[in-house]
């Protein structure tokens, strides 16, 4: 390479830059760092800060970009240290989670694979497996719990859109009505209609992760995973001790990879939980700002909170004042004789609409039915 | 006039060569933009390259289109988007009413008797309804038009999908008419709020630049800026104020349009110094939440006091 005709030290450097940043998990491809260049080449080379702002505004697209970017321009640029082997464990390693994290039923999967449970119950009836509690399934009937999930019709109650359709009656449509005009020479025969269409609401569901949570955590999050992966409108969330979101990593049709996906993603199964703070984040960052707004939100937790309970009473009727309507899931409301005595639980219900329990894959149906606006608490 | 040196794409304003020189023009125009934005501005009229901002509600993204709309000296043209914007409302539309108006003067006249020259006729530039972006592409003049496409985040998937098409080629294609190319492409700034995150796709055509709250300096210098009427001392107070409103885990933290609006209230009521009465009687054009105003209102004194001061 160093004999062949040399380009210029400034594209050179670009593009072992962009390397550098690519290792260390920002998407600059090619074309940003041509992007990147040109943009210099308008600036002065010469000026610390030009070539920062340069690359800031060219290979950054994300808040959270910025600080990758800035060690990597400490790095390279001001030379503090030899950037390739400072760079890739301190820019992607940093951000994913060490092995001992993740999902813990995992295990479980591994100690009854060889187990004759597995083998039996393959045969168990499918109406047995709709009634069984989650908390009671082996992997294998998991297997088939998923399968029927993914038959679940994930989508949200109905609203009107504002994109207008082709109906039998409603406003004019001026443009069909004129179309047909045209083929009886001006003379608009028969007169067009159309009307505002329906879509489906934005679904959102949280998702508690934590402890006690653990022998339900897993099929919820298969079927968040159902829902994210149907192509409806579903944004999916964490609660643990802190708020993640897994829309992004749940997006992936191959159930396996999406599970595994999410679950490197959250640093904090089986925690503990915080659930009014958790919730007050998903308000502050997602929900006020439009994502809870007309949406349908779920709520899958026991309802257990180590924090402030009142905090979660003001966050539920936020959530329940921008909302369409909330919906609880609680695995334990299928015990005989429950009583929402969890100090959590009872905060939030005054600001829920529907309460379900969850704890098999027919409260699952029942679900599905409620979010679709059909149903109405399992009482 | 040196245009012709920028090229087809860009649009610096004449006599503005780096950045600095740009960041001068913007405060002339009452815009108080830091280094990082500058620069990222500079860059998207030298390159002609949309210009892709994120941040809170009210941090001024917006008004980075219209101070540029005065520092150029040509139109803004604004696109709002909302759920379910469509071709119709964004691009175009056919004037359906003066096509039909149009069908029954020709018939009346008889001059329908060439039918496929009459509906050639029907689609033409003057039945046709301009929308926002059309419009932007359309300007002819010396300068290229400012094109704000607002709150894309608001806007759906397939529309973003559409932008990507408008916002690399500068041309949009009628079916009816044929495909209409601008000049000089506009100076094109899109805004979002982060209600939902918009795709990459769209976002490697831009150069981004988040804005964030500003430093206690810049916001009493924005202050002054903006409402003349506020004294030094007034500014500090509000500023100092809403400095630590923002770091009192408010549900809305005020931006800087916030902040603005509450200068002028209070200067409207002939305040020269702040005090918890004022705070009380005027906390509505700061802080836009019951929850909030009941958390503030307890605290009002502690707002004055500085981060340094006691």
């Amino acid at each position: 390479m160093p004999e062949t005709a040399a380009p210029p030290p400034m594209l050179d450097a670009a593009v072992t830059f962009g390397r550098v940043l690519r290792r260390a998990g920002l998407p600059a491809g090619p074309d940003r760092v041509v992007e990147f260049v040109r943009a210099v080449d308008e600036l002065d080379v010469t000026r610390r800060e030009d070539v920062y702002w340069a690359g800031r505004v060219t290979l950054c697209s994300r808040p959270q970009d910025a600080e990758v970017y800035d060690r990597a321009f400490r790095l390279f640029w001001d030379g503090d240290e030899p950037p390739r082997k400072i760079l890739p464990p301190k820019g992607r390693l940093s951000v994913t989670v060490a092995e001992d994290s993740v999902q813990p039923p995992k295990k479980t999967v591994e100690k009854n694979e060889r187990g004759e449970e597995a083998v039996r119950l393959r045969y168990s009836p499918v109406d047995i497996l709709r009634k069984k509690d989650f908390a009671d399934c082996t992997p294998e009937e998991f297997a088939e719990l998923h399968r029927l999930m993914a038959d679940l019709n994930l989508s949200g109650a109905l609203r009107k859109g504002r994109r207008l359709g082709p109906a039998p009656r409603g406003s004019r449509d001026a443009r069909r009505t004129l179309r047909d005009a045209l083929r009886t020479c001006g003379e608009p025969m028969r007169h067009r209609y159309r009307k505002a269409r329906d879509l489906p609401r934005r679904v959102v569901l949280l998702c508690d992760v934590s402890g006690s949570m653990a022998p339900y955590s897993r099929a919820l999050l298969r079927f968040m995973h159902a829902g994210v992966a149907s192509g409806e409108p579903v944004e999916a969330f964490v609660l643990g001790t802190r708020l993640t979101r897994v829309t992004r990593e749940l997006s992936s049709r191959d159930p396996d990879r999406a599970l595994g996906e999410a679950s490197r993603a959250v640093e904090d199964w089986s925690g503990g939980t915080r659930l009014g703070d958790t919730i007050k984040e998903f308000v502050d960052r997602w929900g006020q700002r439009g994502m809870a707004r007309g949406a349908v939100v779920v709520v899958l937790s026991d309802g257990w909170d180590r924090g402030d309970v009142a905090v979660l009473a003001e966050q539920m009727a936020r959530i329940h004042r921008l909302a369409h309507k909330v919906i609880w899931v609680n695995p334990l409301k299928a015990a005989p004789g429950y009583q929402p005595l969890a100090r959590g639980m009872a905060a939030a219900l005054p600001n829920v609409d529907v309460f379900i329990s969850g704890h098999n894959f027919e409260s699952l149906e029942a679900l599905a039915r409620a979010i679709s606006g059909v149903a109405k608490s399992d009482r | 006039m040196n245009d012709a040196a920028n090229g087809r794409r860009g649009a610096l304003p004449p006599g503005v060569s780096h950045s600095q020189e740009l960041s001068g023009r913007l405060r002339e125009g009452d815009y108080l933009a830091d280094e990082g934005l500058s620069t990222a501005i500079f860059l998207a009229l030298k390159l002609g390259r949309p210009l892709f901002l994120e941040g809170e509600a009210g941090v001024g993204k917006t008004e980075v289109a219209k101070v540029l709309s005065r520092v150029l000296d040509t139109p803004l043209i604004r696109l709002q988007c909302y759920e379910g914007i469509d071709v119709n409302q964004a691009v175009y539309e056919w004037d359906y009413a003066r096509q039909l108006l149009h069908i029954r003067t020709a018939e009346a006249l008889g001059m329908t008797e060439d039918r496929a020259r009459f509906e050639d006729e029907l689609y033409t530039r003057q039945f046709l309804v301009s929308r926002p972006l059309l419009r932007a592409l359309e300007h002819h003049g010396s300068m290229p038009p400012v094109l704000l496409i607002d709150e894309i985040d608001r806007a759906d998937d397939e529309f973003e999908a559409f932008l990507l098409e408008i916002l690399s080629e500068f041309a949009i294609t009628i079916p009816e008419l044929g495909t209409i190319r601008a000049d000089r492409p506009p100076v094109a700034v899109l805004t979002s709020n982060r209600t939902r995150e918009v795709h990459d796709a769209l976002k490697r055509r831009c150069l981004y630049f988040y804005i964030d709250h500003p430093g206690l300096e810049r916001e009493v210098e924005i202050v002054r800026l903006r409402v003349p009427g506020a004294e030094e001392h007034l500014a500090r107070q509000v500023a100092q104020a809403v400095q630590n409103l923002r770091n009192m885990d408010l549900y809305k933290p005020p931006g800087i349009a916030e902040t603005l609006d509450w200068t002028e209230a209070l200067v409207a009521l002939g305040a020269k110094e702040l005090d918890e009465d004022l705070i009380s009687a005027t906390l509505g054009s700061v802080v836009k939440y019951r929850e909030d105003q009941q958390r503030t209102m307890g605290r009002a004194l502690s707002l004055l006091t500085g981060a340094g001061g006691a």
